[in-house]
Formats: structure tokens, C-alpha cells, sequence
């Protein structure tokens, strides 16, 4: 094999070693990126969920006992602590990608995530205050 | 190296040590060395002990032996690490796994084949493309203090490839650029000196370029030199999807990437 | 080497996690505490949702997430080693996500407009 500088390196008896498929349990960091990614599969059932109740919007009886399924309530405690992992990660991470300069320095990151948790604080409360809001008014 | 009183001649400790000699049509294997346990050593200077006085044939790469040339890098107790900055007593008395790094090719012993690695540089052009040509006479290219700060921690990368190892979208796929590339791509994208942001955009926007990039965070991590490869990555995330919905809207326009973000 | 048309998905991704991220923790309580618990009636919490604001967001709620979990799993299958079926997967995937507004476009919207 001969590289972009013209020189070879002998490949033929060179070694490759394959990827072990339990990589991700080798070092911490990478279960907890596992478990990360598969927050997706609660968040995306949970989304599935909201379109069964979006389809009983017109149908009051069905609707109430979708909500009261015992099936529906379990799956939902195990999709919420997936959830919250899912915002928690997720949070985490805005520094890296929302990168704001002030001059030589990047605003700190606790201050991006934080705004982040700021704002997840006060949609949560305006969400259930929404939520508890029906029957007399709205 | 003058011997500390604490420490007597009998402290020792094992190093196991990767073999792979293709030369002898041996399978790989481990080979376990005792060294002398010093409290100042690195797992470079065990190495180099094995080397000078128990086994000659053992094969690996080195050079500075202070962190600045990137050549040292190795698996270290499964931990991609320079050896030259491993410290045995952080590991012991318990022995020490010693491995050539991981995703690569190995040659032989610990020494992996960084061929590929080389010509993504060259793919990505990590070298300046003046924006405006300017001759020596008409003197420096001028820059802030602020202008600098945007690139200044990609300039660190000194291309030991432990975040290649650290990388599991790598392993999976070697084709995949990689955070040091990548970094060292954006260190001349966000130069206000360069101007070749949209000649690299066609590697470094590509499906094998940022886009395989889950964001697993391991290549920051293990970093020797703090360059964070992997903000790097997500800023060129940023970049890229601002310039396509750009591309998107203005059709006719001429594509030129905004790499100075 | 080309550029690639991925940024129409990670943004997608983007908008799904960011909906997500500060909605879905908050909504579980709702669905899956307050109502079984019987702090809110299930029918006055249908009513809120008949609403077209709540229409609205209930429909970003459900397209946004879906194209979140069809990008992130679809990497996720590469990095556990499946990475043969790449354009079979992303149709899929991204099929399901789409199909999945649809449906909940038109079991929400129209209401809002009639």
C-alpha cells in the first residue's frame, strides 16, 4: 500500500483485530452512551403512546381507559426515568454544540446547560399547569 | 536517577506486553516482563528498560518522552494513553496491560499502521489556504487576541490518534475522518487567516466525515492535550446544517461555506 | 466525497431531542401519575387536549420525538455492528417517523380548521 507521501508499509501480514461486540460494556463511559442512545427507543414509545391518545380525542370512554391501562402506566415508569436521562444527557451536552464568544472566551458552559435546566424547570410547570387547567376554562 | 532511600532495588512489577511478529508467522500473544518499580518511572521508561536489558526484539514508537510529539501512544490497561505520561505508580503493584492502540492495524509488537490516518490529513487539508494572497512584502497577516482564541485549542492536537481509539464509530468503521482530522480541519476552518473553509467542506460535510459522529465524547475525554475533538465535531455540525438550509433557500447563490463561525 | 444531505435529518433529530428533552419528562407525570392518581380527570385532561393550542403541540410532540428516536437508533444499530442494511433501515426508520405525522396530522388538525 503506498500513501499520499509515496511510501509503502507492508500490509499483507499486517494484523487486524476485530471489534468485540460487548465493546460498550469494556469501560463505563460507554454503557452510560449505550443506555443514552437507547433513551431514544422511550422517547420515540412514548411519542407512539401520545398518538393513541391523540386518536381518542373524540372518543371521551376510550381515552379514559387508555390513561387507566395498567399496561400503559407501567411502560410509562420505565419510559420516565429513560426521559429524564434522555433530557439530562441531552442538556449536558448544549455547551459543546451552542458555542457563544465574548470577546476571548466562551461564555461558560454551566451558564448554556443551565439556562437549558432553567427553562426545563419552567415548560414542566407551565406544562402541568396547562394539563390541570381543563373542564372549567380553556 | 539517583535511588530515593525509600525505595529498595527488590521492588519490582509486571508489565504485560502485546507481542505480534509477523516476521516468525507467530499468532499475537502476551509476554510478561518484571521491571524495577521506580515511583518517577512511566510505562515509556519500563518499556525501555525491557528493551535495553531483557528483550531486545520488542518493537514501539517514541521520541519526546514529554507529551509533545504523539508518538508514544498505546493501550494502557485497556485505556488509550501515551506512555510517556502513564505513571507506574498509579498502577501499582498490580501489573500493567500494555497493548498497541486500539482500531488500528498492527505491524508488529505496538506499533499500529497510521497510513490512513496520514492521508485524511491530506484529504482534509489541514494546512493554511490564504484568503487573500499576500506576498512577504506586504507584510504579516494581522489577527486578534479574540480572532485567535476561536481556533487556538485545535492547534494543540499533536496527532497521537489515542482519540481514535477512544472512538467506537471508528472501530466500527475506519473510513470514518475522525476527531483529530476533523479538529484539525476546523483549526483552519475557524483561522480568520484561511480562507478554504468550502474546499474542505466536501471531506469534512461528507457521510464518512462529521455525520458519523454519534457524540459519544470519549475522543475529549482521553485527549492528552485538551483539544476537544469532539466540540470541534459539533460546531461543524452547526456549520454544516447552516449552510445547507442556507443552500436550501438561496439555491442559486454560490456555495460557499461559512467556516469562520 | 460529497456533501451530505444528512443536516435535513439531524436537525430533525435536533428539534425531536430539544421537544423531548423539556416536554416528555413533564407529560409522563401527567399521563402516568396525575391522572391514574386522580389529581387531574381523564376527561378534563381530553378537553385541554381537544384544545388547538395543545392540537399544536401535541402534534410536535409526537412528529418531533419520532424523527429523534429514527435517527439516533438508526446509529445506534451501526455502533452494536449491524451496518449492512443502512438504506433499508433509514427508509424504515424515517418512514415510520413520517408516517407517523401523517397520521397525527390528521387526526389533529383538522378539528382546528373546521
Amino acid at each position: 500500500m503506498t500513501n499520499r507521501t509515496g511510501n509503502t508499509t507492508t500490509t499483507e501480514r499486517q494484523l487486524i483485530r476485530k471489534m468485540p461486540a460487548n465493546w460498550w460494556l469494556k469501560k463505563p463511559a460507554y454503557l452510560r452512551y449505550m443506555i443514552r442512545e437507547m433513551t431514544c427507543l422511550f422517547v420515540g414509545g412514548y411519542a407512539m403512546f401520545l398518538l393513541m391518545l391523540a386518536a381518542r380525542l373524540d372518543k371521551p370512554e376510550a381515552f379514559a381507559d387508555l390513561l387507566a391501562s395498567p399496561l400503559a402506566i407501567a411502560l410509562q415508569w420505565i419510559a420516565l426515568p429513560m426521559a429524564i436521562y434522555h433530557s439530562v444527557t441531552w442538556f449536558n451536552l448544549t455547551p459543546k454544540v451552542l458555542v457563544i464568544w465574548r470577546g476571548e472566551d466562551k461564555l461558560p458552559g454551566f451558564l448554556i446547560a443551565g439556562a437549558h435546566y432553567a427553562g426545563w424547570l419552567a415548560v414542566s410547570a407551565g406544562l402541568i399547569y396547562f394539563a390541570m387547567s381543563g373542564g372549567t376554562d380553556g | 536517577m539517583a535511588a530515593s532511600e525509600s525505595q529498595t532495588a527488590t521492588e519490582t512489577m509486571k508489565l504485560e506486553v502485546f507481542r505480534f511478529l509477523p516476521d516468525e508467522g507467530e499468532l499475537p500473544s502476551f509476554q510478561t516482563y518484571e521491571v524495577p518499580y521506580r515511583d518517577d518511572w512511566v510505562v515509556l521508561d519500563a518499556l525501555n528498560y525491557i528493551k535495553d536489558e531483557i528483550d531486545g526484539t520488542l518493537s514501539y514508537r517514541w521520541s519526546c518522552r514529554m507529551g509533545v510529539c504523539g508518538s508514544c501512544g498505546m493501550m494502557v490497561n485497556g485505556e488509550p494513553k501515551l506512555t510517556c505520561s502513564a505513571f507506574l505508580r498509579d498502577y501499582y503493584p498490580n501489573p500493567i496491560k500494555v497493548e498497541p492502540l486500539n482500531y488500528f492495524p498492527v505491524i508488529r509488537d505496538l506499533i499500529i499502521n497510521m497510513d490512513q490516518f496520514i492521508d485524511k490529513l491530506g484529504e482534509v487539508k489541514t494546512w493554511l489556504i490564504p484568503a487573500e494572497e499576500k506576498s512577504v512584502d506586504e507584510g504579516e497577516y494581522l489577527q486578534t487576541p479574540a480572532q485567535l482564541a476561536k481556533y487556538k485549542q485545535y492547534t494543540m492536537c499533536i496527532n497521537c490518534m489515542l482519540c481514535y481509539s477512544a472512538c467506537p464509530v471508528f472501530g466500527q468503521n475506519p473510513d470514518f475522518l475522525g476527531p483529530a482530522a476533523i479538529a484539525l480541519g476546523q483549526r483552519y476552518n475557524l483561522d480568520s487567516r484561511d480562507g478554504g473553509a468550502d474546499e474542505r467542506a466536501d471531506v469534512i460535510f461528507s457521510s464518512e466525515g462529521i455525520w458519523e459522529c454519534t457524540f459519544v465524547g470519549e475522543c475529549s475525554e482521553v485527549c492528552p492535550k485538551n483539544v476537544d475533538p469532539a466540540g470541534a465535531i459539533q460546531m461543524a455540525k452547526v456549520t454544516a446544517t447552516n449552510d445547507w438550509f442556507k443552500g436550501l433557500l438561496m439555491p442559486k447563490g454560490k456555495k460557499k461555506s461559512g467556516g469562520d463561525q | 466525497m460529497a456533501r451530505s444531505n444528512e443536516p435535513a435529518f439531524w436537525s430533525l433529530f435536533s428539534a425531536g431531542g430539544m421537544v423531548a428533552a423539556f416536554l416528555i419528562p413533564a407529560a409522563i407525570l401527567i399521563t402516568a401519575y396525575m391522572v391514574p392518581q386522580g389529581k387531574i380527570d381523564a376527561e378534563q385532561l381530553r378537553i385541554v387536549m381537544d384544545h388547538f393550542i395543545a392540537r399544536l403541540l401535541l402534534l410536535a410532540m409526537i412528529s418531533l420525538p419520532l424523527f429523534h428516536w429514527a435517527h439516533r437508533f438508526r446509529f445506534a444499530l451501526v455502533d452494536l455492528g449491524i451496518k449492512n442494511a443502512k438504506l433499508p433501515i433509514a427508509i424504515l426508520f424515517y418512514g415510520t417517523a413520517a408516517g407517523s405525522t401523517i397520521c397525527a396530522a390528521y387526526l389533529l388538525l383538522p378539528p382546528i380548521f373546521s
